[in-house]
């Protein structure tokens, strides 16, 4: 028994000294991170993953963040070097148009159909 | 009446989504980059592999050269299966610029003892920052740089006797 204890609080006070080593990323840098591609696992952001090429783009974040860039700069940067595609929220332009605007334009068909069929308006 | 539109219409929502999927089927779902216009080679940093100093693109890229940079490593398989033709492409008219991804140094340098060194300078990248400064997408990387710095083609993986011959052609 007192070794079994013995063990336990060791175990505990070396996984707490493990958890406390490691550097917690910001929420920023996790909403970056999510809203980024990893370019080896595409279906994958690289807060998901952990190939090598998405650990270093976390170290560029980061780095990009303490040399003062804000958010939307870092996407432009990564936007630069990888094309759009690399971001996950595409971007509001011509193309792109449809994309955003026909979830609202189903919702609000959908939203009609249900109410003429419930009868809502009808006296 | 009210009922054949509805018919109409979801028939032909069911068909349109239809098409749409099946069409997106025949479509190869991985990602490759397209490179139809020429993208200024955007600034990095690394450490000479040999003296571990720091260098700054703007100061290594000579002006009026070609310039070849590779992205390697010795752990990576298809590295070596590419280096005979960099080797080739060696005291050619332009320069080849190594980057030495992730890499143990030792390593490294054992793969070059082994297979002999092309590069007429090589940055270590320990971290990868380097290469995701460049734009790279994996190992193997090789890009081609124009005089103007530009980056004016792009080889994700390994160079084969096609990619070869591009570049000579590119390079004249």
């Amino acid at each position: 028994m007192k070794k079994l204890i013995l063990f336990i609080t060791f175990f505990i006070f070396l996984s707490n000294n493990y958890l406390l080593a490691v550097d917690k990323p910001s929420e920023l840098e996790n909403k970056i991170f999510k809203n980024l591609r990893c370019l080896i696992c595409q279906g994958q952001s690289i807060y998901d993953s952990q190939s090598d090429f998405a650990e270093s783009m976390k170290i560029v974040v980061r780095k990009n963040l303490e040399a003062g860039m804000s958010e939307k700069d870092i996407y432009q940067f990564m936007k630069k070097n990888y094309g759009e595609w690399v971001l996950y929220n595409p971007e509001i332009n011509k193309r792109t148009y449809i994309l955003w605007s026909l979830p609202i334009i189903l919702f609000v068909i959908g939203g009609a159909i249900i109410i003429r069929k419930l009868g809502v308006f009808k006296r | 009446m009210k009922n054949k539109i509805f018919v109409t219409i979801s028939f032909v929502l069911f068909a349109f989504c239809f098409a749409v999927f099946y069409l997106g089927l025949q479509k190869p779902n991985i990602y490759t980059p397209k490179l139809d216009k020429q993208i200024e080679l955007p600034n990095f940093a690394g450490n000479d592999f040999f003296s571990g100093e720091k260098v700054i693109s703007d100061n290594l890229l000579k002006k009026n050269s070609y310039y070849i940079i590779n992205i390697w490593a010795s752990w990576c398989i298809p590295c070596r299966a590419e280096h005979s033709f960099l080797m080739a492409l060696k005291n050619k008219n332009f320069n080849l610029l190594g980057i030495n991804y992730k890499d143990n140094n030792s390593n490294a340098q054992s793969f070059l003892n082994e297979l002999g060194n092309p590069y007429s300078k090589i940055l270590s990248d320990k971290n990868g920052v380097t290469s995701i400064e460049l734009g790279a997408y994996g190992v193997p990387e090789t890009f081609i740089v124009s005089k103007e710095k530009k980056i004016i083609k792009k080889i994700i993986g390994p160079i084969d006797n096609e990619n070869f011959n591009e570049i000579l052609e590119l390079i004249k």
